[in-house]
């Protein structure tokens, strides 16, 4: 197991070095330079000149990408080319509200799902299986967008139960029942985005080990169904299950961007937004390569446990 | 889709018609109805302004009501059928031809090509899709073009993943064996042998893809990074009405609705077809 382990994290830093480098590389893919195609035709040599003074164009490529990894390093990303301000100020000021808007989610969202998951195996072929199956494939095909819009229309408008626009600038300080009112709404709609995967991943999971023979010797002897899946199949079923989770908190990181746009939450997500429509490169390079990061190590920790939870790889013979 | 239709025959007459396809045919049949001759019908184009009240309710503006410009919601969204589906359609072409011949080929080819696409193919999928999008938008600009082949080229990630493993899986099967030593070309082996073996999964695939490019082009508009105002796009007018709910509009919801309605269809569909071939709709769809 142990070297299983390592090749992965290995792996694991292998895909983060290569993805950094693709990020620093889109750059690249400019016929002109990055400050030509910002400035756009009516730039004149002088505020080029001062463009590619800031970026450092005039230094070979590989010197700027080391350059970069060492500022990403150290946080020192230099100002933002949409305004004077510092990149690394703007994403701090905004990470928090990211952070917590997913954190949070996950923290509803996980054992919900594994509870509806668990219900749906219990209750198999069920009319509640049923019902749960056509619910989270309708919740895995609908935007964020329309989730999030339905419920501020239902909740917001037609009932008046909950503010429809929230002030989120306040919220740093806010104490938490504050908070967690003015989240509600976003949190349950990226809630629904990550909920039914993993519901319906759980419920695979736990109906893969059920097929086993040890699992049909515990119906022999004579243990209840609800007995058999808490007690014998789900340990097993750990693996897949938890897999499933760090791959859905992995998808938090797109689902945010959008769910941040709907609610208009100054999170990360909002700031790429913009900074892409800005063409503010360098934002977008530090932010983009923050996601991506979060997103591989989530990938990471989903098959790391997955490793660690099989009893298989655990004791090899 | 031509995936419904050609269901294999063995498989017990109760599955053959389920409710849940029947109502995925009604909704999808209804919106590539709407596709075609919506725009035909529509009482206004999508940019005119019909009156000047923003958000005038639904009824008495229209049958939808009025946008926050004034224009009419129920015309704008029979245009936005045709350009979100259009465009979905587009992207997915492009990115099915490109992931099949590309994944064909890695499947066909010698170790270091395979080995070659597959870790490029790799790299790519290691980003969130969206993430990724954006960061190629922010270099190249938001044009529609470079949209389109932006998402259709992220989106062939995964039909290469998917169409090289289901050539590797085929190709060393016994009949391929004995086209091989029939002397065989490559090419004709790959049309005549395994190209007719995958259809199947790569109609299903279709389905799915097709949801995601609803789903990510959407998105983008939404993100106000697709589809540029004053087009009729049905995460255009999400995005520009949003404002109007808090006036207690539905303007932004009608697209939404249309866009989650549509996707909801296909993917009946698609897990009635995935339901028969022993697989689960909601895998595929993460990815």
């Amino acid at each position: 197991m142990g070297r299983l382990l390592i090749r992965r994290i290995l792996l694991g830093i292998v895909v983060t070095w290569v993805v950094s480098m693709m990020i620093f590389a889109a750059t690249e893919l400019l016929p002109g330079d990055v400050c030509h195609a910002v400035l756009g035709q009516g730039a004149t040599e002088k505020s080029l000149e001062s463009c590619r003074e800031r970026l450092q164009l005039n230094q070979p490529m590989h010197t700027r990408y080391l350059q970069w990894l060492g500022r990403l390093a150290t946080g020192e990303l230099g100002t933002s080319l949409a305004n004077d301000l510092q990149i690394s100020d703007q994403i701090g000021a905004r990470a928090w509200n990211t952070v917590r808007l997913a954190a949070l989610t996950a923290l509803i969202a996980v054992p919900l799902a594994v509870l509806l998951g668990l219900i749906a195996a219990i209750r198999a072929d069920s009319s509640v299986d049923r019902g749960i199956s056509i619910g989270t494939l309708c919740f895995i095909s609908v935007p964020e967008f329309f989730t999030g819009v339905l419920l501020v229309y239902i909740l917001a408008v037609q009932l008046r139960w909950m503010p429809a626009v929230a002030n989120y600038r306040d919220l740093t300080r806010g104490d938490f029942l504050e908070v967690i009112e003015a989240l509600a709404l976003p949190i349950a709609t990226l809630t629904f985005a990550v909920l039914a995967h993993m519901t319906r991943m759980t419920r695979t999971a736990v109906l893969n080990v059920m097929s086993s023979p040890y699992i049909e010797q515990a119906i022999l002897k004579g243990a209840s169904r609800s007995r058999v899946i808490i007690r014998h199949a789900l340990p097993n079923a750990v693996a897949p299950i938890v897999n499933v989770i760090a791959l859905n908190l992995a998808y938090l990181v797109s689902g945010v961007v959008v769910v941040e746009a709907i609610f208009r939450i100054p999170g990360l997500g909002t700031l790429m937004v913009e900074s892409v429509i800005y063409r503010d490169i360098p934002t977008v390079q530090a932010i983009g390569m923050l996601f991506c990061v979060t997103y591989v190590g989530f990938n990471l920790i989903a098959d790391v446990m997955a490793i660690i939870a099989n009893p298989r790889l655990r004791h090899p013979r | 889709m031509s995936a419904a239709s050609q269901a294999p025959s063995e498989t017990d007459l109760k599955t053959r018609f389920t409710p849940s396809l029947i109502i995925g045919l009604v909704i999808v049949g209804f919106w590539l109805l709407v596709a075609l001759f919506g725009p035909a019908l529509a009482p206004h184009l999508e940019s005119d302004i019909v009156t000047d009240m923003s958000y005038a309710p639904a009824g008495e503006v229209g049958l939808l009501g009025s946008d926050y410009l004034g224009r009419d919601v129920f015309s704008r969204l029979l245009y936005g059928a045709r350009m979100t589906m259009g465009l979905a359609l587009l992207v997915t072409l492009l990115s099915f031809s490109l992931g099949v011949i590309l994944g064909f080929i890695a499947a066909i080819s010698g170790r270091w090509i395979d080995g070659l696409m597959s870790r490029i193919n790799d790299a790519l999928m290691a980003f969130p899709s969206i993430i990724l999008a954006l960061i190629v938008m922010s270099a190249l600009g938001t044009s529609l073009m470079i949209m389109i082949v932006t998402v259709a080229i992220i989106d062939s990630t995964r039909v290469f993943r998917l169409s090289r493993a289901l050539a590797m899986d085929i190709s060393v099967m016994d009949f391929v064996d004995v086209a091989r030593s029939r002397g065989e070309s490559l090419w004709w082996i790959t049309v005549r042998e395994i190209l007719p073996n995958t259809l199947a999964p790569l109609a299903a695939e279709f389905g799915i893809r097709f949801t995601f490019a609803i789903l990510f082009i959407s998105a983008l508009s939404f993100l106000g990074l697709g589809v540029q105002p004053p087009a009729a796009d049905w995460g255009v007018m999400v995005k520009e009405n949003l404002q109007g709910l808090l006036f207690g509009s539905a303007a932004a919801l009608m697209p939404a609705a249309a866009v989650a309605s549509l996707t909801v269809g296909v993917n009946l569909i698609v897990d009635w077809f995935l339901r028969r071939m022993g697989g689960d709709v909601s895998q595929e769809l993460m990815n």
